[in-house]
């Protein structure tokens, strides 16, 4: 336990190290920012939906910025092998990295309460959906970080290991939409349909979380953490 | 089970690393006793870093053990890591932390903690001269500061054995003669492997030596029982004055000479190596040369080099 704290305290410090980091909070803020209030007033209605709504679309391109360099820089500057010397288990390792990029994410995510309350000064949100909507876009971005994670495990190219994160969690998210699901086979959709990492967050947008949501995504979490340690230990295959 | 009486540090046994079809390590059988320095020699590509992959646990063997102070790599890799100080090959490193930073992150993960760790690192700071680099960030350290700060790593849990995988790169003569002193203290009462392909190194400082060449054992042994057994331990250079074939024909009537080359004539003084096949064979060719009334300028027996025997080793 200690070790995952120990993993956590430094890669969470790491993030901030390089300016990259406030670069990025900015850039997300702005823009999730610019995108909601472009029509906000348009609408004229008091509450986060439309912002919310975005998430699922930012995220893909914001969270494997931040998963990119985890495990394809360790492997570029062969620090891999000297932290896989030390008394730590891959899964230490791997969940140590996660806690940090999530707590990374975490601050960006609520750095934007800016938002809610400009939307209090100018009318009566109700606080139940907005709060709901953030619970639910940690959890979501917890599912795209682990994703971004895992494959960031199997390149040592940030630039590749970017670019792989945002084809990936596209094909997670694609996969749901009626888009896709139009014109795929009717016995699968149900399956194309709960896999979708998009489709658990409408309900959450609207502000109603459902149990069944939050275990998706931490199964979700999960599966790709648990597939972390596995291409990890792949090393171990040959 | 066995850790308890057992005087060696590491116990390799049948090893075998395949890379699909490259068989990068074949067969190796070695001990380490406790408190030995010991050098791990090969050329590029020998198979030296894989077998330190596999003691430290970052790859399992194909076949064959390895056991660490009687703990076996593959059942029982925590309590193996627990006991290494690695400094693997090329030294990596956390560019942007800083010196002191990466020091307390590496000692936490070894569970040294608060105010012991602090000492730790107040020990680790003098011992390998990183005083005035607490703060610098490591990405902007010369290569010498670099391996300090990777020895520093290693030495953190003072642990019983130390692997360092080619630790004299990049450091100037001065350097490595302070790392040489550290890693023969550290000697006394730890077991150190040190890896390399630099011979006079090893031969400096390391107790016993090994060789190894496309994966293999080719030789093993103190430094001494390593040099005498290149054939140019028996070799003598002669510097004689007189006529060539003259000096020639009666070099090799000496009993025991076997051969004698020629290497270079100036004005009247020739230069001539003398190969023998027994040992100690200097006094006879001083008799030789005066009984019959030459003058000699030089005689010197030709000690062979560790380098010697790693190149005629290595190359077959």
């Amino acid at each position: 336990m200690s070790s995952i704290l120990t993993i956590f305290k430094k890669e969470f410090k790491s993030f901030f190290i390089s300016p990259i980091a406030y670069v990025f909070i900015t850039v997300y803020l702005v823009i999730t920012g610019f995108l909601f209030f472009q029509s906000f007033f348009l609408i004229n209605q008091a509450d986060m939906r439309g912002y919310f709504s975005l998430l699922p679309w930012v995220f893909l391109f914001f969270v494997p910025a931040i998963t990119m360099r985890s495990w394809a820089e360790e492997k570029k500057v062969k620090t891999l092998e000297l932290l896989l010397s030390w008394p730590v288990s891959d899964f230490q390792v791997v969940f140590g990295k996660f806690l940090a990029a999530f707590g990374f994410l975490s601050i960006a995510i609520l750095l934007s309460v800016t938002i809610p309350i400009t939307i209090s000064i100018l009318g009566s949100p109700d606080p139940g959906p907005i709060i709901g909507g953030y619970m639910g876009a940690l959890l979501m971005g917890a599912a795209y970080l682990s994703i971004g994670l895992w494959v960031s495990s199997y390149t040592e190219n940030q630039i590749v290991a970017f670019i792989l994160g945002v084809v990936v969690t596209f094909v997670f998210f694609f996969i749901g939409s009626p888009f896709v699901t139009m014109v795929a086979p009717s016995w699968l959709v149900p399956i194309m349909n709960y896999i979708g990492l998009g489709n658990h967050f409408e309900s959450i947008e609207r502000g109603v979380i459902d149990s069944r949501d939050i275990l998706y995504y931490l199964s979700i979490t999960g599966f790709f953490l648990f597939l972390n340690v596995q291409s990890l230990g792949s090393r171990k295959w040959e | 089970m066995s850790s308890t009486n057992n005087h060696f540090m590491l116990e390799v046994k049948n090893l075998n690393k395949k890379f699909g079809e490259v068989h990068a390590v074949r067969n190796l059988n070695f001990q380490i006793k406790k408190g030995e320095i010991f050098g791990f020699l090969g050329p590029n590509g020998a198979g030296k870093s894989t077998t330190m992959r596999m003691i430290t646990c970052y790859i399992p063997p194909s076949s064959g053990s390895i056991q660490v102070d009687g703990h076996d790599t593959l059942t029982e890799g925590l309590s193996v890591r627990k006991k290494i100080g690695y400094l693997p090959e090329n030294n990596p490193l956390y560019n942007d932390m800083k010196v002191q930073e990466y020091l307390s992150f590496v000692g936490e993960i070894r569970g040294i903690k608060g105010s012991s760790l602090k000492k730790r690192i107040d020990e680790l700071f003098a011992i390998c001269g990183l005083n005035k680099m607490a703060q610098r960030q490591i990405g902007k350290l010369s290569k010498g500061y670099r391996q300090r700060v990777g020895l520093a790593q290693a030495m953190m849990h003072n642990p019983d054995l130390l692997i360092l995988d080619e630790p004299m790169s990049g450091l100037d003569p001065n350097q490595i003669i302070e790392i040489r002193h550290l890693i023969k203290s550290l000697g006394q009462e730890k077991t150190v492997i040190y890896c390399s392909h630099i011979l006079s190194e090893v031969s400096a400082t390391c107790n016993r030596i090994l060789i190894i060449n496309e994966g293999q054992i080719v030789a093993t042994g103190t430094p001494d029982e390593l040099t005498s057994r290149s054939s140019k331990g028996n070799r003598y250079l002669t510097r004689i004055k007189g006529d060539r074939a003259d000096i020639e024909g009666k070099l090799s009537s000496i009993p025991g000479v076997s051969g004698v080359q020629v290497v270079n004539v100036a004005s009247e003084w020739v230069t001539a190596e003398v190969i023998a096949t027994q040992d100690d064979i200097g006094e006879a060719i001083f008799r030789c040369v005066v009984d019959n009334g030459l003058s000699l300028a030089e005689l010197k027996r030709e000690s062979a080099s560790l380098e010697d025997v790693f190149t005629q080793l290595t190359r077959g």
